[in-house]
């Protein structure tokens, strides 16, 4: 009697809401962190950046004008499918980072709580961030925070899905689309995720995850002149100034690479990083 | 059109200097650079000779605002909430002085100035004062960043300063500012009312100069927040400037916003707000309503009553108090708005303008529309800053939301419907920081202004406008 032979899965990229391979045709390997041979990831090109960006474009408008209450269902539904996916994601993160099987377990908890804190804030931000101004004159005045469109995000590379998920629901629980470039190193529970995404009802674009070298796509997205924000949480200090400077060109909002604790209390910098406020005058009278 | 005997405002109240220096660390210095004359641009006579600072006098300006953080930030928020209201005092008190002083160096008309630039420069002032004391409250901490680099145009001068340093010393920091090569005047007046406050030396520093001392200020490694108004280019260069460093930045740049007239608008209403939205300040405004777009029903209605209308307005000298438009700023930007226009009539839009004499001295442009403007025409894309209106049409709020959103920039936009849902859905789908509706170019120190996409980042006004002076 023979073992059984294991059926691999082939990691692709996931853009629009399918699963398509680079276009380049290129992969690279991804190892354990002892160094075994884990799968060969698809290795992303400017053009699979630039199909990510019109696809996020393309889910902009009806991801943004979808009720607040909406997209905090779907954002707690990417938490059920990713509960239910525990062993999965904790085998993952064991192989990538490794951790043990518990700490793994823990951080995938981690994980999912904090798509369950970013899910409730959907319908809050506007209460916390918005304001009924008083103006010296017979005017209705109210502010309101509203997402900043289409959003590249560098994933860390430590905290493959810790990491990944604490820039991800931010950016997108308030209406934003995305792209985000995974961590180089750990790829593989970002594809696993996007298999939760492609069946948490999140419409098709909103996320779009590339795997690759972060040097190599991340500059194409900070340029790119339809992305409206970018989060350069997992760029080097080089890099980070290189998009920096690239993102002037069409003034995205950027937010800066900062050393985070992903067990820690988020606080609402990374909504508020990529939300702008309108503010709408009406005259009072009868 | 009625006959008005001229109505100037006297001038005697303003005290104009021969020349000015820096204002450093609480005293008038010289600057080391080559000092320029600033000039009155509705009669090309020089004002006064303006200091230049020269990178080693924005180092010592930095180091005065350096050293003065220490006590300024440690000092309780009721203490330095007392000083800025004695600031919004005093400038009440001589708000005469300065808003002809400000039409005088700026070519604005003195009822706008007097009714419209001081009137809010207080309120400003008035409004951060009272934040200083209940910064815990608005929920973005009470921490300061230090020293803020400040850079503003010459479009609005005293208000630009106003929405700049009012927030920054409430929230606790210190401040270098550096106001428009041609329009300094009412910011070193400004630094004479803060001696008469008694400001601490250095919580308040005034240099003077061109583009090289703003980029000096913006390149300070000891600067730790960048606030501009101004174009988006140099917006632009300034984003890469700071690229890579801990500074925090706001900008606040240029504009192209569309005011959309629908058929069941009031129409009289909508025609002074049209006016007020191109032609307040000759247009030199970033949030100006230059697009007109208007639903295809009402197009020749609302056009012809447009043009009644602009046939009443009055062009001339700016400190005559019948003056509707007074003086483009300078003849850099006379050339422009001339160079666009020429433009707008080459790509085959139809220029017109009322009958309308011009003064012989001073930089002058009649108010001017254009028709038949396609969005491709780059009277439709550029910023034109000047009292020049593109005229466009839409049929249906679906065309009319996209035509308004089709720019790179976002800073503000106009509905006027009577009809309160479509109103409500317009301003949802405009990509823009600031929607007026059935009004236009409304400014209040509670309300948040600022613009999305090219138009810059950050919010100055209302509890907004903390965050982009706190550690947040």
């Amino acid at each position: 009697m023979t073992e059984r032979l294991a059926v691999r899965k082939t990691y692709k990229l996931f853009i629009g809401g399918a699963f398509p391979r680079s276009e380049s045709g290129r992969s690279y390997v991804v190892t354990s962190s002892k160094g075994d041979f884990l799968a060969n990831a698809s290795r992303a090109s400017r053009k699979d950046a630039r199909d990510a960006v019109s696809a996020a474009r393309k889910a902009f408008p009806g991801w943004s004008g979808a009720t607040a209450y909406n997209r905090g269902q779907i954002l707690y539904r990417i938490a059920e499918m990713l509960e239910g996916r525990r062993a999965q994601f904790a085998a993952e993160v064991a192989e990538a980072d490794g951790v043990s099987g518990k700490k793994a377990g823990e951080l995938v908890d981690l994980a999912v709580d904090r798509l369950v804190w970013y899910a409730g804030w959907s319908d809050k931000i506007s209460a916390v961030r918005g304001a009924a101004n008083p103006v010296a004159g017979p005017y209705f005045n109210l502010s309101t925070p509203e997402p900043t469109g289409v959003v590249a995000v560098v994933a860390p590379a430590a905290a493959p899905l810790l990491g990944l998920i604490s820039v991800i629901a931010p950016v997108i629980v308030t209406g934003n689309t995305c792209v985000v470039v995974a961590s180089e190193r750990a790829p593989l529970p970002a594809i696993t995720l996007a298999e939760v995404l492609a069946t948490s009802d999140l419409p098709g674009g909103v996320i779009n995850i590339l795997t690759g070298s972060a040097e190599e796509i991340a500059p194409w997205l900070a340029g790119h002149m339809d992305v409206n924000g970018i989060d350069l949480t997992g760029a080097s200090p080089e890099l980070a100034q290189k998009c920096e400077e690239m993102a002037a060109d069409n003034l995205k909002r950027v937010l800066r690479p900062k050393t985070a604790d992903w067990s820690a209390d988020p606080g609402t910098g990374r909504m508020t990083a990529f939300l702008e406020t309108k503010t709408v005058w009406h005259p009072i009278g009868t | 059109m009625f006959e008005y005997a001229p109505a100037p405002e006297s001038r005697d109240i303003v005290d104009i200097k021969p020349s000015y220096g820096l204002f450093i660390d609480g005293r008038f210095v010289d600057g080391s650079g080559t000092p320029f004359k600033t000039i009155n641009p509705a009669t090309e006579e020089t004002l006064a000779e303006i200091s230049v600072a020269s990178p080693e006098d924005v180092d010592r300006a930095v180091k005065a605002a350096r050293k003065a953080f220490e006590g300024w930030s440690a000092l309780p928020g009721s203490e330095r909430a007392k000083y800025l209201f004695r600031i919004a005092r005093i400038i009440q008190e001589r708000s005469r002085e300065l808003a002809v002083l400000e039409s005088l160096d700026n070519g604005k008309p003195i009822r706008e100035s007097r009714d419209v630039d001081l009137p809010l420069v207080a309120a400003h002032f008035f409004y951060y004062a009272g934040w200083a004391d209940k910064l815990e409250y608005a929920g973005l901490g009470s921490k300061p960043l230090g020293v803020a680099g400040q850079v503003i145009p010459w479009n609005f001068p005293l208000l630009m300063l106003s929405w700049k340093i009012a927030p920054a010393l409430a929230c606790g920091n210190t401040v270098v500012l550096k106001p428009a090569e041609t329009t300094p005047l009412t910011a070193l007046l400004f630094a004479e009312i803060c001696q008469q406050a008694e400001l601490p030396p250095g919580v308040v520093n005034i240099i003077t100069g061109a583009g090289e001392t703003g980029a000096a200020v913006v390149g300070h490694p000891d600067v730790n927040k960048v606030a501009f108004t101004g174009s988006t280019e140099v917006g632009k260069i300034i984003a890469r400037t700071v690229a890579g460093t801990s500074k925090k930045v706001t900008l606040e740049l240029g504009g192209k916003a569309a005011n959309i007239v629908f058929e069941d608008a009031a129409l009289d209403q909508a025609v002074e707000g049209i006016v007020n939205g191109i032609f307040f300040n000759q247009g030199h405004v970033c949030c100006a309503g230059s697009r007109l777009l208007v639903q295809e029903s009402i197009y020749d209605d609302l056009l012809g009553a447009l043009k009644r209308r602009l046939a009443l307005l009055r062009l001339g000298d700016p400190l005559d108090k019948n003056t509707d438009i007074g003086a483009i700023n300078s003849a850099e930007q006379l050339a422009k708005i001339r160079e666009l226009s020429n433009i707008g009539a080459e790509e085959g839009a139809e220029r017109w303008s009322p009958p309308c004499d011009l003064p012989d001295r001073g930089f002058f442009f009649p108010p001017t529309i254009f028709t038949g403007v396609a969005q491709s025409h780059r009277i439709a894309r550029e910023e034109i800053f000047g009292p020049v209106l593109s005229v466009l049409t839409f049929r249906t709020p679906a065309e009319a939301v996209e035509k308004a959103n089709n720019t790179p920039y976002g800073l503000s936009a106009g509905v006027w419907t009577e009809k309160a849902s479509r109103m409500l859905w317009m301003a949802n789908r405009l990509r823009a920081g600031v929607v007026w509706s059935n009004t236009f170019n409304r400014f209040d120190p509670a309300s948040p202004f600022g613009g999305y996409k090219e138009s810059g980042y950050g919010r100055e006004g209302g509890l907004a406008g903390l965050e982009a002076y706190l550690d947040v």
